[in-house]
Order: C-alpha cells, then structure tokens, then sequence
C-alpha cells in the first residue's frame, strides 16, 4: 500500500476534509506543488485554482479553491482555504457567463476604474474554476 | 375590597410580561440554533489557524528578522479587544465577562502598566466608558450576522498600535461557548503570538522552507490568523448571547409563573375573608331584627 499523511483541508465556512492522502497537489505561490509524505516542513500562500489530492486508497477528488494557505509537518498537511468548493458543485454554464461578462466589461473599460480590477479578478477565478472542471472531466476518461 | 382589585392588577401585569418573556425565549431560541450553526462552521478554520501559527512561533526562522508579532517586549502598555453582546437581558453574561476582564486589566494595573481597550458590542463600549479606561476604538450593532469586515477595522486600531511600538501585548477577551446551559468568560493573549504545545516537539532546529520569501508571507499569515481569531470570538460570542438569552427568559418565564400562583392564593384569601366578613355581617343584622 503506498504511503499516505495525513491532511486537513478547511475553509473560512468549515471542514470540508479531514483523512489520510497519498498525495496533495496545490496551486501555490510559485507555481504548482505535489506534496508527498514526508515532505519537508513548507509554508507558502496558494492561488486561486485546483486542488486535487488522492486519498488512500487511490480516490481521486478535485476542488476549487479562491486562495490561503498551505501548510506541510512531518505528520500533517494543512490547507486554510478562503473559499473551497467541491469540483462537482461546480456549474460550468454559470462560471462560462461569468467569464464573458468579466472580458466584456475589461474591454469596455478603463484600466483606472475600480470595477476593471474587480472585473479582472473576476475573471481570473472563472479561468481558475473553468481549470478545476477541465481536469476533473480528464480524470473521468 | 381594595386589596383584592390592587392584587388583580399586579396579576394582571405579571402575566403581560410573562407573555413577553416567554416570546422572548422562543425567539432566542430559534436564533441559537443559527447561531450555533456558525459558530461551529467557522470553528475549524480558526483551530487549523491556531495550530499552524503555534507551529510557525515554534520554527527557529534563520533569517535576520523577527516579525514583530513574535517579539517579546517588555510590557508598558496593555490593549484589549472586548467582544460583548450589543443587546442585554442576556443574564449575567456580559457582567462576568466584564469581571475577568478587569480581573486582568487590574493586575497589569499593580505593575504599573497603562491600559486601552477596544470594544466590539455596545454593552462593552458603554461599560469601558463608564469605568473610565480609555476607549480607543468602538463598533456596536454588529446584527446576527457579522462580515469580518465589520470587524476589522477595530482590531485593526490595536495592530497598528501595536506595530507601532504604543501597545506591547493585546488580549482578546469574550465567551467560550461550553454548551446551551455554560458559557465561560475567556481572556485570551492575542499578541505576542503565544508557541503553541508542539505535540511533534523536535529536538533539532528546524524552519519552514518559505514560498514566498518568509516575511511576505507572515505579514499575510499573521494577519489572516488576527482576523479569523477575532471573528470567531465574535460569532462565538454571538452564540453564547443568543443560548443566555434563552435560559435568563426561561428563568423569568418560571418566575413570573410562580409569583403568579402566590399571588392568586393571596387573592383567594383575601376573597374568602371579605366573604366571610359580610356573611357575618348579614347574620349579625337577622338576628338583631
């Protein structure tokens, strides 16, 4: 059986997953990061983006998550999410309008307006969740 | 029969506002439960945060730089950050946690150390000002359901004192939700972040390999843990009102119901008396015709 370690994912709404993984992969700061056990103690912020991570056993899940925190003991990974919503809660129709509505918008405005930054950001996280239903429909085949 | 109509009255009055305690119960009541659903939610969120922070306050950082949350200084000025209910009839919870907290504010007092609260909550704003320490920051009518940015901006005050160099400790008091019936004033030292019991206690020197560099990321770290401690005692707080509020109009619900019943007997006698007193009457004045 292969190792696994065991691993904490919480958001700012509650626990949304607490039980042994074999593997964790986040979107942190620098990049993407798979995290294995025993994995050296690391603290870095993550990015709006997947998580993905494969429980004993060799389930796979994959959620969204808006931004936090990664933390990596001896004996536990830590995840404070902001946000965390599980990949099939997902509406790829609604993330798709919000998307078009973002891009709209950053055409139609002007780099120094306030709702161009909040567009923006908008449409970083429709790109970011439209990534987290790509992969899960990868996994599925 | 005087006494009998006054006795009336007084029952009368009682039962008007048994009938509003009783309503009042119910409505806290049907709050607690939502209450107690949020209080729960966030609760794993800022014991996640506890621990990593315990963690971080544990690592040997290598690097030339202490974050000032970290530091130990030797304590001139002491700030608090009061979490209290906005509404009262909530029993004696505000008035004990109030009590703790002076408990604390009094001790720091004998070494001579000044003293600023920050007050979440009319209750606490009103009763800080009244006792004449120094309010530095207010927020009040906080409702059922407070948005951490409500709150920030308070604790916020306090940080930046901190950074500063004017405020050497804060502590965070509110109530600990134990259950329904408990709930237990908890003063609590917010900063200089206290090492957490490292269950994983190493004895060689270890660090964190830090993505990105180490103090962006405990600038974020740390506020983010500050925020998520606060608004979780906030929501707690929120709980332990709603749950007091129940049991102090449960309490008075039962108590307007017994001082009813004795009021009743003393009605019926007084009743009874007249009663007998004109029968005798009557009798007196047959017999003498």
């Amino acid at each position: 059986m292969a190792m696994s370690v065991h691993c904490d994912i919480v958001s700012a709404e509650g626990e949304i997953f607490s039980g042994l993984v074999e593997l964790l992969v986040a979107p942190a700061a620098q990049g993407e990061i798979g995290i294995l056990p025993n994995h050296a103690p690391l603290l870095t912020t993550i990015d709006a983006g997947p998580i993905k991570i494969v429980r004993q056993g060799g389930t796979e899940e994959v959620m969204y998550v808006s931004g936090g925190f990664l933390e990596v003991q001896p004996d536990t990974i830590t995840v404070l999410a902001d946000t965390i919503t599980r990949g099939e809660e997902l509406d790829e129709a609604a993330i798709e309008k919000a998307r078009e509505q973002a891009k709209k918008a950053l055409l139609e405005g002007s780099p120094d307006d306030t709702d161009y930054e909040m567009a923006a950001a908008r449409l970083a996280e429709a790109m970011a969740q439209l990534r987290v239903l790509s992969q899960i429909r990868k996994y599925k085949k | 029969m005087a006494a009998g109509k006054e006795i009336r009255s007084k029952i009368g009055s009682i039962k008007n506002t048994q009938k509003i305690t009783s309503a009042m119960e119910m409505v806290a009541a049907s709050k607690t439960r939502k209450a107690q659903d949020r209080m729960k939610a966030t609760k794993p969120y800022a014991e996640r945060m506890r621990t990593v922070i315990g963690h971080v306050a544990n690592a040997d950082t290598d690097y030339n730089y202490t974050h000032p949350y970290l530091e130990q200084r030797e304590v001139q000025r002491v700030g608090y950050i009061v979490v209290s209910t906005d509404r009262g009839l909530c029993g004696g919870l505000n008035v004990n946690m109030f009590k703790a907290a002076l408990k604390s504010v009094l001790e720091w007092k004998g070494q001579n150390v000044e003293i600023e609260v920050c007050a979440i909550g009319k209750k606490g704003v009103g009763f800080f000002r009244k006792s004449g320490i120094p309010v530095v920051g207010a927020t009040s009518g906080l409702g059922d359901r407070p948005e951490v940015k409500d709150i920030i901006g308070t604790a916020q005050i306090m940080l930046d004192k901190y950074a500063a160099g004017e405020i050497d400790r804060i502590y965070l008091v509110g109530n600990e939700f134990v259950n329904t019936m408990v709930q237990v004033p908890r003063v609590e030292q917010l900063l200089p972040l206290v090492p957490g019991d490292d269950s994983t206690k190493r004895s060689n020197v270890w660090d964190y390999i830090y993505e990105p560099d180490a103090r962006e990321l405990l600038d974020k770290m740390f506020d983010r843990y500050i925020e998520a401690l606060v608004y979780q005692a906030v929501v707690e707080n929120l709980a332990c009102e709603q749950s007091a509020r129940m049991m102090a109009m449960k309490n008075a619900t039962d108590n307007a119901g017994n001082l009813m019943e004795e009021l009743e007997l003393v009605y019926n006698k007084a009743r009874q008396a007249a009663i007998t007193q004109e029968l005798g009457e009557i009798v007196s004045g047959a017999a003498a015709v």
